[in-house]
């Protein structure tokens, strides 16, 4: 398939180009950048929802039964769900998919023209999504979705990618996966716009409510306290993203009770998340917060880029240099100083 | 980089055995392949749907109904319906199918009909096979 006729096809919204789209851009084909330079300038109005959270929670239920809300509300939806793929063999068991609701309900979300639902594998990848995740929401924002939904790889603590893509994380909980020290602990539960403790008529569920609240409170004390310090800006350097988004949003993360396959709960969730966006919008953290990301994603597509140019230019013989550096003819920051100049010139 | 190779397995219609397609899609993801599941009693244009979102390479559609004659040839239609062109997949068949039946089967568009017994070894192959083949022609 062409790229012209790709583009041309995503543009007038038909769902075929799109699903091919996604297949250049996950597999690296050259088409797949041309197709994402193509259609950026249509891209940053979906609101794209991150729902992370331990294997077995409920994400693809909770994705399926907001995407049936969404819906009612008129919104469309476009969903990426990410499974885990083998290190070992390369192969993977895609089953976020078989969660979405299809003949119990009225609304047939696996035919419904207003649904695109597209299961990826991480492919070995550590930190709960698939390398080209961002760019495949990318091609559903710029398809028109308004809503896109990604749904991580069951993380386990530290899986915290999902920030980088979404402008809302949802983290799903449930009832008896830990006392309050499991909650408290640094990494994923960090992370979170919008708490879900799901299975809520499982006993407990007010517990694990209170417990998140609890630590919730600690953050914004913790971030009261430590700006406060003689230290205060040594905190803010060290603190970093997460700190920084406390200490600045003023928004307070509420924490839902779903019960998903029964669709409790879910409009309550659908009304947090759409608050949340519109909180983004107004303070002003929307553009500032894909400003920094856009600053990141530039500087590894540049870095990757000098990296490919030193493999390809012959005017740089890298090999040698380094060779030369070996022998102690010459040390490291020299070098790169001089390879710089020759890039620059 | 060589492009992965998808697999949609599906289950159509009314007809609850799902071991069988269970059993080949988690021997089809230690054969390297990325595999969805669509999960019982899919109707033929949902699994046509998640063919053409999904961008699939095969699809393999199980059945233990006796309907394969109806539902496999509708599923297809749906597939080039939905602006996906089946041709340029390779068509599955899985479950109990009558071996007279084949030839029929396969003259509406089915590549390869496998029945209870098949060592897997002979499923990968066929894909690794079948899949070369149409790509090159594409």
């Amino acid at each position: 398939m062409e790229v012209d006729e790709i583009v041309e096809g995503i543009l007038s919204g038909n769902k075929r180009y799109l699903a091919r789209a996604i297949t250049y851009v996950e597999n690296e084909f050259p088409e797949g950048k041309e197709i994402l330079k193509r259609v950026y300038g249509r891209t940053g109005k979906a609101h794209v929802v991150g729902i992370t959270g331990f294997p077995g929670v409920g994400k693809s239920t909770i994705v399926s039964k907001l995407t049936q809300e969404f819906r009612r509300r008129g919104k469309t939806v476009g969903i990426v769900a990410i499974d885990p793929g083998s290190p070992f063999t390369g192969g993977a068991l895609l089953g976020d998919r078989l969660r979405m609701d299809g003949l119990d309900t009225n609304r047939d979300l696996w035919i419904d023209p207003g649904v695109f639902f597209r299961s990826m594998s991480s492919r070995g990848r550590a930190g709960g999504l698939a390398a080209k995740t961002g760019d495949a929401v990318r091609l559903m924002d710029a398809f028109g979705f308004d809503v896109v939904l990604v749904e991580t790889v069951g993380a386990g603590q530290s899986e915290v990618d999902i920030i980088e893509v979404a402008d809302t994380s949802i983290v799903a909980l449930m009832p008896e996966m830990g006392d309050d020290i499991q909650i408290n602990k640094a990494g994923i539960l960090e992370i979170g716009d919008i708490y879900v403790v799901n299975k809520a008529d499982l006993g407990g569920a007010e517990k694990t409510e209170r417990w998140i609240k609890a630590m919730l409170m600690m953050d914004e004390e913790a971030v009261e306290i430590l700006t406060k310090t003689t230290h205060a800006q040594e905190y803010e350097v060290q603190s970093g993203k997460i700190f920084d988004k406390i200490a600045r949003s003023g928004w307070k993360p509420p924490v839902i009770k779903t019960i998903a396959d029964k669709g409790e709960g879910i409009p309550e969730l659908a009304d947090a998340i759409e608050e949340h966006f519109k909180y983004l919008k107004e303070s002003g953290m929307l553009i500032e917060t894909r400003k920094k990301r856009l600053t990141r994603e530039m500087t590894e597509i540049l870095v990757n880029e000098i990296k490919k140019y030193l493999r390809s230019n012959r005017a740089v013989d890298f090999d040698k240099i380094v060779e030369k550096v070996t022998s102690n003819n010459l040390d490291p920051h020299t070098a790169v100083e001089k390879i710089l100049k020759s890039i620059l010139k | 980089m060589e492009k992965k190779i998808r697999v949609l397995v599906a289950k159509v219609g009314l007809d609850g055995h799902d071991r069988g397609a269970k059993v080949v899609a988690r021997f089809l993801r230690d054969a390297g392949f990325e595999v969805i599941y669509t999960g019982l009693h899919r109707t033929p244009q949902e699994v046509a749907m998640a063919a053409v979102e999904e961008d699939v390479d095969v699809i393999g559609i199980s059945l233990h109904s006796g309907a394969h004659m109806t539902l496999v040839p509708k599923v297809l239609n749906y597939i080039r319906e939905y602006g996906g062109n089946p041709d340029e997949l390779v068509v599955l068949v899985g479950g109990i199918v009558p071996e007279d039946e084949f030839d029929e089967l396969k003259t509406k568009g089915v590549d390869g009909i496998f029945i209870p017994g098949t060592p897997i070894s002979e499923i990968v192959d066929f894909i690794n096979q079948k899949v070369k083949e149409k790509r090159n022609k594409a």
